[in-house]
C-alpha cells in the first residue's frame, strides 16, 4: 500500500505537472506555434479569463459555465486585438513583440486601476481524496482530464474539421489560399481568437486555485513558452509530448530536491532539446515520418 | 535732496520687503520626503497602503501646521516591484530632488538593492517593513518589525501547542533564506526539529509537490515565509488537497491579508505574529481605521506595513522638531541617540532602539479562525528590536554599514 501509495503520487504529480504546461501552452501553441506571431499578452489573455470566471461565479454562475464565459469573452476580446493590432504587423513579426508586450503592460496595469490589487477567490470545489498517507485535491484531476480534452479537441478541430484545414492551408501558403478563395482575414482573425479563448480557458480553470491578482498572468507564461519552443509548430504531436517530457521532469526534480530544482530540472531540459531538436519535438517526429 | 531721502527710503524698504520675502520663503520652503514604494507589480497589493498610510500621516501633519512652520511635501516614485527601479529612483530622489528622508521599500532585495546608494550620497532612509533582521547601519531608521520579536514570540508558543516537528517553507530570495534560518535556531533552541525545509523561488504559483513533500513528513507546525501574490496560491491548494497542519507566519495576514483575499477556511489554523493588522481592538486601532476610511473608503486592507509608515512620518516629524528644526542626517540622529524618540502608535507605544536604529512593538498574536475572522490569543507589549544591539551593533559609535545574521554576526568590540 505503501509503494502503491508513493507511484500514485508520483503519477499524480507528473499530471498535474503536465497538465499545467499543456494548458498555459495551448493558446499559444496555437497563436505562436502554428501562426508565427509572437505573442506576449498570452499571460494577460490567462488573466482575463480568470477575472472573468471569478466574477462571474460570485454573480451566482456555475463554475463550469463561468469557465467558459471567461474562454467566450477572453476570445473576443483576442478578435478585437487581432482587427486592431495583430493584423497590422503579420508581415513584421518582430514588431509584434513589443505590440503585444505593450498590450499586457496595458492589461496589466489598467487591471490594477480599475479592479484594484486583488479580488477574492473563488475556492477550489470538489473536495479531496485520499491514496496511502497522502491527501490530493479532486479537482485537479479534473484538470488533468480537461488538459487532455483540449488537447483531443484541438487535434480534431485542426485535421478533421474544414475550418481546420482552411487555417493550416492558409498559415502554411497564404497566397496559394487565398488564390483559392479562401478568406484568409477571417481564418486568421478566428485562429487567433481561438488561441485567445483557449488562455482565457486555462485563466477560468486555475482561477479556483490561485491568487486573482493583475499580474497572475506572468506566473503561465514561461512554463507557456517553454513547453511550446520545446513542441514546436504542431499543436498535438509539439505540444503534448513536450508537456509530457517536461511535466515528468519537473515533478521528478520537485519531489527529490523541491521547488527550486524543479525549475532548474525544466530549463535544463528545454536547454538539451532545443539543442538535440532545433525545430522541437513536433519537427523531429514529423521529419521522421516524412 | 528731499526727493533723494524719498527715494533712498522706497529703495531701502524695497529691499526690507524683498529680504523679508526671501526669509519667509526659506521658512516655507517644504521638507521633501522622497516615496519609493512598489505601486505595481507583484507586491503591489502589500504596498500600496503604505503610500496611503504616508499620505494620510502627511495631509494630517500640513494641516496641523506641518514640521517646524514647514511643509511636508512628498515625492513619489512608482518602483513597480523592480529591484533597478529603486536604484534609479534612490539617486534621483537624492541627488536630483534633493529629498530630505527617503521612505522605501518592501522586499528586502529591493532593500539591499538601494542601501548603498542610500550609504554613498549619504542619505537618510526609513525602511518600514517587517524583514529578516540584521542591518546595522547609521542612514537607515528601520520601523518594521524583526525575527526576534515576530519569530521568538510564534514559534515557542506554537511548539508549545502543537509539537516539536517543524516544516518550513520560505521564498527563495534574502528574507526567506535568513528568515528559515531564524526559524532553525529557535527551534533547536527550544528543542524541537526540523523535519523539512524548502525555498520557493518568487513567481511560483503551483504547489501540489511541495503539498505532498509536507504530507511525507508530517510536521506538527508548518512555517510560511510565503512572499508575493504568486506564491499565496499555496494556501488555496493546501486547503484543496486537505493539509491541516497548524500554520505559523511574520509575513501572512499581517502583510497580504490572505484571510481576506481567500475563500474560508483555506486558512484556517494560520498563526501570525503582527505589530498590527486593522482587526486590532483598541480604542486608538479604531480611531485609526475611521480616519484612513474616511480618506480612502475603497483600501481593501490596512497591514502592519500601512500603520508602521503612517506612524514613521510622525516619528521623523518628531525628530525634525527635537532637532530645532533641522532635516540634516547627523542632527536627528543625535536625538534618536537620546533614547526617547517614541510615539503612541496605533498599535500603541512604539520607540527607536538608538544602537541598532530599529524599533520596539507591541507584538500581537492574530489567529485566523475557520470564517476568516481574527482573534488575538495573546499580546506581548514592548517586545524590543535586541538581537542587533546584544550581538555587538552600536550605531551610536560605529557604522558597519552591513547586514548580519545569526550565523553571521557582528565582529564583538
Amino acid at each position: 500500500m505503501d509503494v502503491l501509495g508513493s507511484v500514485f503520487g508520483f503519477i499524480y504529480q507528473c499530471g498535474d505537472a503536465f497538465a499545467f504546461l499543456v494548458l498555459a501552452a495551448c493558446g499559444l501553441a496555437v497563436i505562436f506555434g502554428m501562426m508565427g506571431v509572437i505573442n506576449l499578452a498570452h499571460g494577460e489573455f490567462i488573466m482575463c479569463g480568470a477575472y472573468v470566471t471569478v466574477n462571474a461565479n460570485r454573480a451566482g454562475v456555475p463554475l463550469p459555465l463561468a469557465v467558459l464565459c471567461g474562454a467566450l469573452v477572453a476570445g473576443l476580446i483576442g478578435l478585437v486585438v487581432e482587427r486592431i493590432v495583430v493584423r497590422q504587423l503579420y508581415e513584421r513579426p518582430m514588431d509584434t513583440i513589443v505590440a503585444t508586450w505593450g498590450l499586457s503592460l496595458i492589461a496589466t496595469q489598467g487591471t490594477l486601476i480599475v479592479l484594484g490589487s486583488s479580488v477574492p477567490g473563488v475556492g477550489v470545489p470538489l473536495g479531496s481524496f485520499t491514496v496511502g498517507h497522502y491527501s490530493y485535491s479532486t479537482y485537479r484531476l479534473v484538470l488533468i482530464v480537461v488538459a487532455l480534452a483540449v488537447l483531443a479537441g484541438l487535434y480534431l478541430a485542426f485535421n478533421k474539421t474544414r475550418f481546420g484545414v482552411l487555417a493550416r492551408a492558409t498559415i502554411q501558403v497564404p497566397h496559394m489560399a487565398e488564390a483559392l478563395g479562401v478568406d484568409t482575414k477571417f481564418v486568421y482573425s478566428m485562429t487567433f481568437a481561438l488561441g485567445a479563448a483557449l488562455a482565457g480557458l486555462t485563466g477560468g480553470l486555475y482561477a479556483p486555485t490561485m491568487t486573482i491578482v493583475p499580474t497572475m498572468g506572468s506566473t503561465f507564461i514561461m512554463e507557456a513558452f517553454v513547453t511550446v519552443v520545446v513542441g514546436g509548430a504542431d499543436i498535438f504531436l509539439g505540444t503534448a509530448p513536450a508537456a509530457a517530457v517536461l511535466g515528468i521532469v519537473k515533478a521528478a526534480m520537485t519531489s527529490w530536491q523541491g521547488q527550486l530544482f524543479g525549475q532548474i530540472g525544466l530549463l535544463f531540459a528545454v536547454i538539451i532539446v532545443i539543442r538535440v531538436l532545433p525545430k522541437g519535438i513536433s519537427g523531429f517526429i514529423l521529419r521522421e515520418r516524412s | 535732496m528731499l526727493e533723494t531721502i524719498a527715494r533712498g527710503t522706497r529703495v531701502a524698504s524695497l529691499i526690507g520687503a524683498g529680504l523679508l520675502a526671501a526669509s519667509s520663503a526659506y521658512a516655507a520652503d517644504p521638507i521633501k520626503l522622497g516615496v519609493l514604494e512598489d505601486q505595481s507589480g507583484d507586491f503591489a497589493l502589500a504596498t500600496i497602503g503604505k503610500l496611503h498610510g504616508i499620505q494620510l500621516a502627511t495631509d494630517e501633519i500640513n494641516a496641523a501646521g506641518g514640521i517646524s512652520g514647514r511643509k511636508l511635501e512628498l515625492v513619489i516614485y512608482d518602483t513597480q516591484s523592480d529591484n533597478t527601479r529603486y536604484q534609479e529612483f534612490m539617486r534621483r530622489v537624492l541627488q536630483r530632488d534633493k529629498a530630505n528622508v527617503v521612505f522605501a521599500g518592501f522586499s528586502s532585495a529591493s532593500r539591499e538593492a538601494y542601501r548603498p546608494i542610500v550609504n554613498q550620497l549619504d542619505g537618510f532612509a526609513f525602511y518600514n517593513n517587517q524583514y529578516e533582521g540584521g542591518v546595522c547601519d547609521a542612514n537607515m531608521v528601520v520601523t518594521g518589525a524583526v525575527p526576534e520579536q515576530q519569530f521568538s514570540t510564534l514559534i515557542p508558543w506554537m511548539m508549545e501547542k502543537y509539537g516539536k516537528k517543524v516544516y518550513t517553507i520560505a521564498a527563495d530570495y534574502n528574507f526567506g533564506q535568513i528568515s528559515a534560518e531564524w526559524v532553525r535556531q529557535i527551534v533547536k533552541q527550544n528543542g524541537g526539529e526540523m523535519v523539512g525545509e524548502e525555498f520557493i523561488p518568487l513567481g511560483v504559483s503551483q504547489f501540489s509537490q511541495t503539498i505532498q513533500n509536507i504530507q511525507k513528513v508530517k510536521p506538527d507546525v508548518l512555517i510560511t515565509l510565503l512572499v508575493g501574490t504568486a506564491q499565496a496560491s499555496y494556501y488555496e491548494q493546501a486547503a484543496a488537497a486537505n493539509l491541516k497542519v497548524p500554520m505559523g507566519s511574520s509575513v501572512n495576514v499581517g502583510q497580504g491579508y490572505e484571510h481576506k483575499r481567500f475563500k474560508p477556511p483555506s486558512l484556517a489554523n494560520m498563526y501570525a505574529t503582527v505589530n498590527y493588522v486593522e482587526e486590532v481592538d483598541t480604542p486608538a486601532s479604531k480611531a485609526f481605521v475611521a480616519k484612513w476610511k474616511a480618506k480612502f473608503p475603497n483600501e481593501p486592507y490596512i497591514n502592519q506595513e500601512a500603520e508602521n509608515s503612517y506612524l514613521a512620518v510622525y516619528l521623523y516629524k518628531q525628530m525634525v522638531e527635537r532637532a530645532g528644526g533641522k532635516t540634516a542626517r547627523a542632527d536627528l540622529r543625535a536625538v534618536i541617540a537620546k533614547g526617547d524618540v517614541c510615539m503612541d502608535a496605533p498599535e500603541g507605544k512604539v520607540c527607536i532602539d538608538p544602537k541598532s536604529q530599529h524599533m520596539s512593538h507591541t507584538i500581537y498574536m492574530a489567529k485566523v479562525g475557520d470564517d476568516h475572522s481574527i482573534t488575538f490569543p495573546k499580546v506581548w507589549n514592548d517586545i524590543k528590536p535586541y538581537w542587533l544591539g546584544d550581538a555587538g551593533c552600536d550605531l551610536t559609535k560605529n557604522d558597519p554599514s552591513q547586514q548580519y545574521t545569526p550565523s553571521n554576526p557582528p565582529p564583538k568590540p
